[in-house]
């Protein structure tokens, strides 16, 4: 026996294994292929009109309902300050309406991760299964390489804009999940058992106690989705999804280090907009529950 | 047949508990079945019945079972053995919508750390309990500001609970609590996590509600004193089991064993005993002042020293006179409680 050389699987069987598994996803694809995009239509159907509504719009009028959005959200002059002076940048360095196609892009994955996460972690927090069962899954989602999860999926979609926001909604919806989770699960247990002694019905107990005591942890979560999202624009740009990964993607093919560089900078304004209103937007939302007596 | 009767109620944490109900039932006691089983008992044989229109106290140290206990009656915990009958009804035999039912409009509880719904106002919480009856929004308003203005709240409705005080914060899960109207209240250490004052202040709020209301309430606590102020009965428990029912005095003068006697020595005798306890026969020197059986000893000598006396009569209800009673008696059976703190 040879120690220094590992006992492989024969070729031929490693090949077989290949070919039944490729050809069965293939197969797997022919067939519900196009049902299955058919089913995420809705998905497409608005990020299609969400774009064109942001590209359609004369930019000083998006200008100011982002201003607008940033300052209702977070009621901070300085970052809406801050939004317009970056904005504007982005703008006249060419990039206005790549940054427009990014934002529709990520607004949509967040929407769909949210409305796909929330439930599912509301699920994970009601029984102990589920999370035994969820929890690896997020794992694998979480670390596996992106770039080896766009491979079924462009098989099965092929190159456009909805397997780069599939990809991105599978990348970003982890979070969602798992701070609803454990925001749900955190939940005081007296003020629980004080919705069930004034016989609240379950779902009374979810809308009225769980969520709202849970959301300052979910928006958390929506927070970290939105920022995985928009690490994700980069690769989604690589199967066909638009916005400021391609000027990126043609950067790196064309060794274009300006325009590298403008492109990644527009994205990191994006983000700390983003982040900075939705965290101050969450800070708002329970603002009542710091103040000291 | 009307109040809460809890029968033969047992209640043990744990994998197995009916393994471990055998055990319990052919007495082992708390610590052998959490060391040798790694089951918890929580309740054993449990018998108590509570009038209606009054006040039971449920007393014990921390981890004596009584929360387990006050959530069987709205059966916020499922029994391992036993009976709980609310106005005649058995509650363990209720269906998950029947017992919501119940829970909504029979019974109401007020917890220990208020439990109150942290992004709601006073006012919001307050009516949430008729909210979940399905009250309509007009209704829910003027009910629940009739309560916020009986527990002393008024102008904190548009307030929430983490701009209050300990205590103000409790007056809001009080109200929450009454505005359902149910008949029985439930309260889990209501009062316990407030400061010495204001606990005070809280019982007094209680008392004065409870005159008029005449609600069956189950009250939990862990401070003796509180216990005697508040409870028309009052009953003792110590790992799991009842080791003593009785009113005040019954307690006080005849504490069924040293686990009970260490409560009841720093305890204010003169506050709790009636005249009666002291009574005597003889009328040979029982002078003309009057009072009443069921008068407190501190008040019997405050009133015997503002008439310059050394003897009372003591008189029924009806005003019959029915003994005597010296100030002797009364400063002797005081100084009895100093001489048991000074021995032990
Ligand atoms: N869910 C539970 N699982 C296991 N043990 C419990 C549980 N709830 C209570 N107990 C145990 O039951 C006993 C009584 O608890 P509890 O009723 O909370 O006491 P108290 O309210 O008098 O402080 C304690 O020993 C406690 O540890
Ligand atoms: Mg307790």
């Amino acid at each position: 026996m040879e120690w220094t050389e590992f006992p492989e699987m024969e070729r031929e069987q490693l090949r077989d294994l290949r070919k039944a598994i490729d050809g069965g996803f293939r197969e797997f694809t022919r067939a519900y292929g196009e049902s299955i995009e058919n089913a995420l239509y809705p998905v497409e159907w608005f990020l299609k009109h969400f774009e064109n509504l942001l590209l359609d719009t004369p930019w000083p009028l998006v200008l100011i309902g982002l201003c607008g959005i940033v300052y209702f959200a977070s009621r901070r002059p300085w970052l809406t300050l801050g939004t317009f002076v970056g904005m504007a940048l982005i703008g006249y360095f060419g990039m206005w309406e790549d940054a427009m196609k990014t934002l529709a892009m990520i607004s949509t994955a967040t929407l769909g991760s949210v409305l796909l996460g929330i439930p599912l972690g509301i699920a994970m927090a009601k029984s102990d299964r589920v999370q035994t069962i969820m929890n690896p899954v997020l794992d694998v989602m979480q670390t596996m390489p992106s770039f080896v999860y766009l491979i079924p999926v462009i098989m099965l979609f092929g190159i456009g804009k909805l397997p780069g926001i599939i990809a991105v909604i599978i990348y970003a919806i982890p979070p969602i999940i798992r701070l609803t989770n454990l925001g749900i699960r955190l939940v005081d247990k007296e003020v629980l058992e004080a919705a069930d002694a004034f016989g609240s019905t379950s779902w009374k107990r979810l809308t009225n106690v769980q969520i709202p005591l849970a959301l300052p942890t979910i928006m958390a979560g929506v927070n970290q989705t939105i920022m995985m999202a928009l690490a994700m624009v980069v690769v989604a740009a690589l199967v066909g999804a638009p916005g400021l990964g391609q000027p990126v993607l043609k950067a790196i093919n064309n060794q274009f280090l300006f325009m590298g560089v403008s492109a990644g900078m527009a994205i990191v304004i994006l983000a700390i907009i983003i982040d900075r209103a939705s965290q101050a937007y969450g800070q708002r939302l329970q603002s009542h529950r710091e103040k000291g007596h | 047949m009307s109040g809460i009767q809890i029968k033969n109620l047992y209640k043990i944490f744990g994998e197995d508990p009916a393994m471990a109900l055998d055990l319990v039932k052919n007495g082992m006691g708390k610590t052998e079945l959490q060391d040798q089983h790694s089951h918890v008992l929580g309740l054993q044989d449990i018998n108590i019945d509570m009038r209606e229109g009054g006040i039971q106290v449920v007393m014990g140290l921390s981890g004596s079972g009584k929360s387990t206990l006050i959530r069987h009656i709205n059966r916020l915990i499922e029994p391992t053995a036993g009976e709980v009958i609310v106005d005649g009804v058995d509650v363990l035999g209720m269906s998950r919508s029947d017992l919501r039912k119940f829970r909504a409009h029979k019974t109401s509880m007020v917890f220990q750390k208020f439990a109150l719904l942290p992004h709601r106002t006073v006012q919001s919480n307050v009516e949430y309990g008729l909210e979940v009856q399905g009250i309509s929004s007009s209704e829910r308003r003027a009910r629940s500001k009739k309560w916020i203005d009986r527990v002393g709240l008024s102008g904190f409705e548009d307030n929430y609970p983490s701009q209050l005080s300990g205590g103000m914060q409790q007056r809001v899960g009080l109200a929450r609590a009454l505005a359902t109207d149910a008949e029985i209240l439930l309260m889990d250490e209501a009062f316990s996590a407030l400061d010495p004052l204001i606990r005070t202040d809280m019982q007094d709020v209680l008392l004065e509600l409870q005159s008029e209301l005449k609600k069956t309430i189950v009250f939990i606590t862990h401070d003796l004193d509180e216990a005697l102020r508040i409870g028309d009965n009052i009953c003792i428990l110590r790992d799991g089991g009842i080791i003593q029912k009785g009113n005040a005095q019954d307690i006080i003068l005849h504490p069924a064993d040293d686990y009970i006697k260490d409560f009841v020595k720093d305890i204010n005798r003169a506050r709790v005993l009636r005249i009666d306890s002291l009574m005597s026969d003889d009328m040979t020197n029982a002078g003309t002042l009057k009072l009443k059986r069921d008068t407190r000893l501190d008040d019997a000598a405050r009133q015997m020293q503002e008439a310059d006396v050394i003897n009372a009569q003591i008189t029924d209800a009806s005003g019959k006179v029915i003994g005597s009673i010296t100030l002797d008696d009364i400063v002797n059976s005081m100084v009895e409680k100093v001489e048991v703190e000074s021995t032990v």
